[in-house]
């Protein structure tokens, strides 16, 4: 029996980029806001100190941040003929845990999404007419747009004290920045990071072949920063551990870094850490939520009567909380009903490994985010008319580190596996190879979804999350245009050896690390018929139950999605400041 | 759902309670009640420039309950409860009784108190200052807790010792002001010389626990160095501006340095919450407070084999956050340059941050905090003496060598204080 605990107004479920940001904003708002995580409490000070953090065996390899399998898993299969299979060891995507999310853990590349990527059916059908969209593709506009959320793009912006170039500052193109992003009030709080090498050669072949390289905008502080909520960053020193590490300098924005200061000083705001959310409950009304039943480390069960819900946990585990809660109607691919686990995507990559001769490109100069790119061929940036495919990739390079075990798998083809030939070429190719990689879209199909395994469950006796997902044609050519313009580049560059890859030319693999952008499941929508989630990220069946993260994503764009996740989530917060607190129910009316 | 709306509520709540009391309350109880709020705000203040908080709260417990262990070179003291419950508290005080506590260390009883309450400096509060803070503290919470504060080895606890440690270092009498200085400069030494008892930390002390001739010129507290801060431009303050003063006691960081270990305490506690115009009145009597004249020393050779094994270990371990020019990034990680606690006399708390690592002070005005990770486990002795050396002796800086034989002596210290 649990345990009924004292009213709160707000419960938020899991303490990342969404969880708190929302909860700094609601708290400001007067609100008593609690926030239930499953993972420990982690801060910079104590858990990402820069003595200890640079530890690639612990972190990158052994993924100490991450979830473990063990507390959650999700089963996979490639079409609904298959039966799926646990996931026994995280590798294509590593979901966090723990105070901070994966907002602990993530590179840092920030970007906006353009505003067609937010009237992506209707954008593509009024130029290339409805039969350029594959029937299979479910693709959908977002109910939101581009201009709704540029105020909080900028909010976040700031907040997490990006560094970049505008390319086009209200409407006017900007020398050096993103000529095809969409108009932005403001610049960029920091100016961005200075560029090494291999982005300099980049930058000047792209310049060469007609391109607009830009630096990429990203969470890594180029400066010393103190973001309008008073919590300073320090300057980024390069050292190349951001992705699956915590940043021990401050320098890379987080919710340690920028918003925890001040919310864990706030009388009310409280954490409760090694906490799992079971269940939401839902009132016996059925129009609202309860509260939600939890389970500490203790393995006591509590129940927190709240007044707001607010799910935000990595996108798959909203899914799957509002499954396990029967919040909504499941999505049928067959009959296409139903629409929670529906347009589940993930992301592409068609890339160039470069190998040159005679540089010293000190690859071990990196930061999360740092990059020259070009958005040439990213969304719908330039003409598909007879490509045969829609979407696109940002094409960057990638400076994400330098670190010894990771860059020992990398040697050209035809190197020896092993011994002292092996050993020759993998210190000359450390000095002398660099990546040109394009990250891209990932469109969203009737038959790739989420649903609970009719098999599996977890340590609790709930069904696992099941993926049915795999690539098809349009992301397969996609890929491998974007790949072609990357060994055009690397060419340009006066590679000796590339080796181009595509993350697609073989089924879906959970095995090799492709990103953690996992989309879908709990989508955006101008109807309950279509989406799980109104406008304001409020769910179509229970008001007061707000679903943040990319499981609100119909699709997902070339571009990674913290940006935007965090622009949605302060939206849904302004919303539920102006609009929800003065009048509870549905903010849009289906 | 309409039990939502907080701020109608709110709104509803506060209307109702200004309509109760305008319906039951007459003009004078008013005008009275607005009297006594003033007071308590005065109290508040006063009492947060007093830091009475820090000694009168134990670890995790409630404030000024008391029950805080407090080491003195003589014994362990711990101190009293000041929540007005009648039988633990000082509930029971006249103001009479209060003010021959605080201002003349002589408890209801009639019994001396040892001077770990800084009596000799509150002795020089005026008496309406000293009753605004027992105003203040008699508004809170009365807390049961009982507490036996002389904890102290004979023959210091027998309290008639401190008959002759008032002999030799207690004047007893209100703060004079100087006729000669401004307004302001009287109003900073009224802060700093009674309230603040800033002596109590920064003065050095003679063989007996009294002050020494050296006012304000640096010594060493709780393992942590208490610098000088006076006008001296090496290791006190003379090179500080006073808006640099001012703003290391508000946010508790500038441009040269940040607050850790007991000052940063000090800072949270205390002088964060004052106003502007007193902090400023404190810098500008602190720069007029002469120095101890130091002549700084010709400084190491960069090209010394301890120096270069220190600017090794410097860049690997320490120039992420405090830049290879030891320049540091205000206001997020503090300079090493020019820094006077770098070039201190006392290493104490170069060596403690180092073994033990440090957390700065946390400010309304800056949240951050950010904290030092602890070297005891990575770096030996001899390499925490080579860095330490080439910090006090680079980029300008110039100051004795460390020697691994102290760095020992406060790695055991600290292994035995955790």
């Amino acid at each position: 029996m649990a345990r009924k605990l004292p009213r709160k107004d707000v419960v938020i479920i899991g303490l990342g980029w969404t969880g708190s940001l929302l909860a700094n904003e609601l708290t400001d708002a007067g609100l008593d806001v609690v926030a239930i995580e499953r993972g420990p409490w982690r801060d910079t000070a104590t858990d990402f100190s820069p003595a200890q953090s640079p530890d690639e065996l612990r972190y990158a390899i052994r993924l100490d941040l991450f979830q473990r399998p063990a507390q959650e898993t999700y089963t996979i299969r490639h079409n609904a003929q298959q039966t799926a299979l646990p996931i026994r060891q995280f590798g294509a995507f590593l979901p966090g845990t723990g105070v901070g999310g994966a907002g602990a853990h993530w590179n840092g590349h920030t970007w906006r999404f353009n505003e067609t990527d937010f009237r992506l059916r209707s954008h593509l059908t009024s130029r290339y007419g409805a039969d350029a969209i594959p029937e299979d593709m479910s693709i959908q506009d977002w109910a939101v747009s581009y201009d709704d959320l540029e105020p909080f793009y900028d909010a976040f912006e700031k907040i997490a004290g990006i560094s970049g170039k505008a390319g086009n500052l209200r409407g006017q193109i900007q020398e050096g920045g993103n000529p095809f992003e969409s108009p932005r009030q403001n610049e960029y709080p920091l100016p961005p990071l200075k560029d090494n090498y291999s982005n300099e050669l980049f930058a000047q072949a792209a310049r060469s072949m007609g391109y607009k390289p830009f630096s990429r905008p990203c969470s890594n502080a180029s400066q010393t920063y103190t973001n309008p909520l008073g919590v300073t960053m320090g300057p980024c020193t390069y050292c190349g551990f951001c992705e699956r590490f915590g940043c021990g300098n401050y320098s890379k924005g987080s919710p340690q870094t920028c918003v925890l200061p001040v919310l864990m000083r706030k009388s009310n705001f409280e954490a409760r850490t090694n906490s799992e959310v079971l269940k939401i409950l839902k009132h016996p009304s059925g129009e609202r939520a309860s509260g939600v039943l939890y389970v500490d480390a203790s393995g006591e069960t509590f129940e927190q009567p709240a007044d707001i819900v607010l799910v935000c946990p990595f996108g798959l585990h909203s899914v799957r909380l509002l499954l396990l809660s029967g919040i909504g109607t499941p999505y049928d691919p067959v009959t296409g009903e139903g629409t929670v686990g529906k347009n589940f995507a993930y992301q592409t990559s068609g890339s160039a490994r470069l190998f040159f001769e005679g540089k010293h490109f000190n690859p071990f100069i990196a930061a999360g985010g740092f990059a020259q790119c070009i958005d040439e061929f990213n969304g719908d940036n330039f003409d598909h008319g007879g490509l045969g495919f829609v979407g696109g990739a940002c094409i960057a390079t990638s400076n994400t580190h330098g670190r010894p075990i990771s860059s020992s798998q990398i040697v050209p083809p035809g190197t020896p596996q092993w011994g002292s030939g092996w050993k020759k070429q993998l210190a000359d190719t450390y000095q002398n190879s660099m990546l040109v990689s394009g990250q891209g879209s990932s469109y969203s199909y009737r038959d790739c979804y989420l649903d609970l395994d009719p098999t599996y469950t977890d340590r609790f006796g709930r069904p696992l999350l099941r993926m049915t997902f795999d690539w098809k044609d349009n992301e397969r050519k996609m890929t491998k245009f974007i790949a072609e313009k990357c060994v055009e580049i690397g060419k340009t560059m006066g590679a000796k050896t590339i080796a181009a890859s595509t993350s697609t030319e073989n089924p879906f693999s959970v095995v090799p690390y492709q990103t953690t952008h996992t989309t879908g499941g709990a989508i955006i929508g101008d109807s309950p018929k279509n989406s799980v989630v109104n406008r304001y990220m409020q769910s179509w069946d229970l008001h007061n139950v707000f679903v943040m993260g990319a499981s609100a994503f119909p699709q997902n764009p070339g571009y990674n999605p913290t940006g935007t996740v965090a622009a949605l989530a302060l939206w849904a917060s302004h919303a539920i400041r102006t609009q929800y607190l003065q009048q509870n129910g549905p903010l849009v009316r289906s | 759902m309409k039990h939502l709306s907080f701020p109608q509520l709110h709104k509803a709540v506060y209307t109702l309670g200004l309509l109760a009391g305008v319906l039951t309350t007459s003009s004078s109880a008013i005008a009275a009640d607005d009297a006594y709020f003033e007071t308590l705000q005065k109290g508040l203040y006063l009492t947060r420039a007093a830091d009475c908080q820090a000694c009168h709260t134990a670890p995790g417990g409630i404030p000024f309950a008391g029950g805080l262990n407090i080491k003195t070179p003589f014994g362990t003291m711990i101190s009293p409860n000041l929540t007005p419950d009648v039988e633990t508290g000082i509930g029971g005080w006249s103001d009479q009784q209060f003010l021959m506590a605080v201002k003349h260390g002589i408890r209801p009883n009639g019994r001396k108190i040892y001077p770990a309450l800084p009596y000799n400096y509150y002795t020089k509060v005026t008496d309406e200052d000293a009753l605004a803070i027992k105003a203040y503290l008699n508004s809170l919470q009365p807390v049961r807790n009982p507490v036996v504060a002389n904890q102290l080895p004979f023959p210091f606890s027998i309290r008639y010792v401190v008959t002759g440690w008032n002999m030799f270092y207690f004047t007893p009498g209100d703060f004079k002001p100087n006729q000669n200085k401004s307004e302001e400069w009287n109003r900073g030494a009224y802060l700093v010389d009674g309230l603040g008892h800033c002596g109590a930390c920064h003065t050095p002390r003679s063989i007996l626990g009294g002050e020494t001739s050296a006012y304000l010129q640096g010594t060493e507290i709780e393992g942590f160095t208490a610098p000088n801060i006076t006008s001296d431009k090496r290791v006190g303050l003379g090179d500080w501006s006073v808006d640099d003063i001012v703003q290391y006691l508000k946010t508790g960081r500038n441009h040269i340095t940040a607050a850790t270990g007991p000052m940063a305490e000090v800072v949270n506690l205390s002088t964060q919450h004052l106003t502007d115009a007193d902090l400023k009145a404190m810098a500008v009597y602190l720069k007029d407070l002469p120095g101890g004249g130091d002549k700084a020393p010709i400084p190491l050779a960069a090209t010394d084999s301890v120096m270069k094994a220190g600017q090794a270990i410097y860049i690997d371990n320490c120039s992420a956050c405090h830049a290879s020019n030891g320049a540091g990034a205000y206001p997020i990680f503090p300079s090493l340059k020019g820094n006077a606690i770098v070039q201190s006399k006392s290493t104490a708390t170069l060596r403690h941050v180092v073994l033990n690592g440090a957390k700065s002070a946390v400010t309304d005005t800056a949240p951050t905090a950010p904290a030092m990770p602890a070297y005891n486990w990575k770096l030996n002795d001899d390499q925490i003496a080579a860095v330490l050396t080439y910090i006090r002796n680079s980029w300008g800086n110039a100051a004795a060598p460390v020697s691994a034989s102290e760095v020992k002596d406060t790695r055991s210290s600290l292994a035995v204080s955790h």
